[in-house]
């Protein structure tokens, strides 16, 4: 019987060893990083979450989220910076799905440059490039003179420290998270699809709308929600450009810190924005298959 | 224009009638449309995609383009759908030129190459995308839908996704969408070239059986000569941009008329002859045929293996058969058949396939060995030795 038996294991037992092996080593690999995320992202937002339910007598108490409850400037300040992100998220599509468009119809090596001058922001300092806008939009800034020279208009626009400032630069800094996905998805969709389209008596303004947007909707869809979340955390434009007219989440945190080293108070805001991205996330994905928005099929 | 016939509402024979004569009166009505391509030349920098190109399709007809890759043929088909706008020429339907009407104008059927069905629709939102842009009202589209579903013997996968679909199953789907709007012109692009083999040989007989009950004129393009002799009444054979010929599947195997079609459709080889008035001769010898030699005096004689046979020496009536002398030097075993390799006088390698039946294995030749090869007179085809330039 046992001779029997360990006809039939001949190399069973080494095998399942080799892929037990196997599958170490690739969680190795993964090691370092998980290490990262447990030290750098876990850690902090338990402590975080920790702290924002500690009150000013350092004992626990609810009182950092019934101050936001109570203040109306809070609830202010969550609309406002829904508000601007909605804006400029709305803004990027209308800017980046259009030059998407015209990228992914482009010859490979010309849509290649374009898309180099589009990652170029990139590759300089986010902070030049916000400082950059101040001095064109500013009261005596470039667009002014120039446009009072031409005779545009003859006094000074005030295109700064105001609403209108930080969405141009919010538009500006993140149209590349939303052209950068959009175009993928374009470069994706088979030509024959739009051919197919034509033939079966769609006029070009029919197929886009049945064929191509459709299937772009993916990448609009993940890139929009790129751009909306990360506006939502945004801190130096807004801070920069809005010239502490323009509150947002963010800069009430830095402020809390700053001038009133409420730690407590700062928490409980971050938690409540964390929840908040959270939650846009997961209404998103309840319409789309999370794969799809990173730009999976 | 359809003319109006109420119909009955009880009886069913009556309303059994009331069918049949629809049927008669739609399918007249409904008639095929012929294509009249002329002269049609497109040019990519110095390099003709099509030269010249003139073609009538008939009324109902199901014409193949056949050529190898690169030949112009998928180029010509694109022509047709309006895909692509040649330099000059003329293009008709019916008695319409459409060489400059868009694409979406056109209203013909195309199955493409690789379906391209479109991925975010169910099997039914895509055969009814056409009815849709056609404004066909929703019962009636969803009627034709699952009608033309059963047609391509998909009935009832109407709620499938795309990506549920086996090759074969999309390449129905991509046939119902085609099809669903009942459109005089179908044009096919290799459309089983992404098939298995046995899946392709069915959908052959399918496509045909389809083209026989839907009578549209029918242009379908493949490099698949086997393909193309199945299924076509007629076969347009193109090369560098040109129609080398165009003839019945027949008609293009038996009689080519120049050295490409013979040697692109079906296996020849091709044995040079000399030609002293109305007499071909090879190796000293006068051959019969019961041919007209062709205009050129350039020929050469085209031997298809499966027509010439090796003879036994038993063989007592020669008639009406030519008869040469070749060297064997090859033998491959090929299951249904052999086939044979041997060279004639002169060098000239020359390639015989017989097939097998009990016993005919071991008396096959050896390596070295002198056989006598029989033609008949009837499969004797000397055919001009050049390219194709008609």
């Amino acid at each position: 019987m046992s001779a029997v038996l360990s006809d039939i294991d001949l190399n069973s037992k080494g095998l399942r060893a080799d892929e037990r092996k196997e599958k170490f080593q690739l969680f190795g690999l993964s090691l370092p990083a998980l290490l990262l995320v447990l030290i750098v992202l876990i850690v902090p937002i338990a402590w975080l979450f920790f702290i924002s339910f500690i009150g000013a007598d350092g004992t626990f108490s609810l009182e950092n989220y019934e101050r936001m409850l109570k203040r109306k400037s809070y609830a202010r300040i969550f609309q406002r910076t829904f508000e601007i992100s909605l804006i400029t998220t709305a803004l990027c599509i209308l800017i980046g799905y259009p030059l998407a468009y015209f990228m992914s119809q482009l010859p490979t090596k010309i849509a290649n440059i374009c898309l180099i001058t589009v990652l170029l922001p990139f590759w300089t300092s986010l902070l030049v490039r916000t400082y950059a806008w101040l001095v064109l939009l500013q009261k005596n800034g470039l667009i002014n003179s120039w446009a009072i020279n031409m005779g545009l208009w003859d006094e000074p626009i005030k295109m700064v420290h105001n609403m209108t400032g930080t969405v141009i630069g919010m538009v500006h800094i993140m149209l590349p998270f939303l052209i950068l996905p959009v175009y993928g998805a374009m470069k994706s969709i088979d030509k024959e699809y739009l051919k197919a389209a034509a033939n079966l008596g769609a006029s070009p303004a029919k197929a886009f709308w049945t064929v191509f947007f459709p299937l772009s909707a993916p990448g609009l869809v993940a890139g929009s929600l790129i751009v909306f979340v990360l506006c939502l955390g945004f801190y130096v434009t807004p801070a920069v450009l809005g010239g502490g007219k323009v509150i947002l989440v963010s800069m009430k945190i830095a402020s809390n810190i700053e001038i009133f080293v409420n730690w407590g108070a700062a928490s409980a805001m971050g938690v409540v924005l964390l929840v908040l991205t959270v939650f846009v996330l997961w209404i998103a994905s309840r319409f789309m298959r999370v794969e799809q928005m990173v730009g999976g099929k | 224009m359809q003319p109006n016939l109420s119909q009955p509402k009880s009886n069913i024979a009556l309303r059994l009638f009331y069918d049949v004569l629809k049927g008669i009166i739609l399918s007249k009505h409904q008639v095929a449309l012929p294509i009249t391509v002329s002269n049609v030349t497109k040019t990519y920098g110095a390099v003709y995609a099509l030269d010249d190109v003139s073609i009538d399709v008939k009324s109902g007809e199901f014409l193949t383009l056949l050529g190898p890759s690169g030949s112009g043929k998928t180029t010509l088909l694109m022509v047709l759908a309006g895909f692509t706008r040649p330099d000059r020429g003329s293009l008709k339907f019916g008695d319409t030129e459409v060489i400059r009407t868009p694409p979406h104008l056109r209203d013909v059927g195309m199955v493409f190459q690789n379906y391209a069905l479109f991925p975010h629709m169910t099997v039914a939102d895509n055969v009814g995308y056409p009815l849709r842009l056609r404004n066909v009202p929703k019962q009636e589209a969803a009627d034709r839908i699952e009608k033309t579903l059963e047609t391509v013997q998909l009935g009832g996968y109407g709620d499938r996704g795309i990506n549920q679909l086996s090759g074969g199953q999309k390449q129905r789907v991509a046939l119902a969408r085609a099809i669903v709007f009942e459109p005089r012109i179908l044009l096919m692009d290799e459309p089983l070239s992404a098939l298995d083999k046995k899946l392709r040989d069915r959908m052959q007989i399918e496509l045909r059986h389809l083209h026989e009950k839907l009578g549209m004129t029918t242009v379908y393009v493949t490099h698949d000569q086997r393909e193309a002799l199945t299924m076509s009444d007629r076969i347009a054979v193109i090369n560098h941009g040109k129609v080398m010929q165009l003839a019945t599947p027949e008609q293009l195997y038996d009689k080519p008329e120049n050295r490409f079609v013979a040697d692109f459709i079906g296996d020849s080889s091709f044995v040079p002859v000399t030609r002293k008035s109305d007499n071909i001769i090879f190796d000293g010898t006068v051959l019969q045929t019961k041919q007209n030699l062709p205009e050129s005096s350039n020929l050469v004689l085209m031997v298809r293996p499966e027509r010439i046979r090796l003879l036994d020496v038993t063989d007592a009536n020669t008639n009406e058969i030519n008869l040469f002398q070749a060297i064997v030097t090859e033998v491959v075993y090929q299951g249904e058949s052999y086939l044979l390799y041997a060279k004639l006088t002169g060098n000239i390698e020359i390639a015989v396939r017989g097939a097998i039946r009990d016993g005919t294995v071991k008396n096959l030749p050896k390596n070295g060995d002198t056989v006598t090869l029989g033609l008949e007179a009837g499969d004797t085809v000397v055919i001009s030795d050049d390219e194709g330039n008609n």
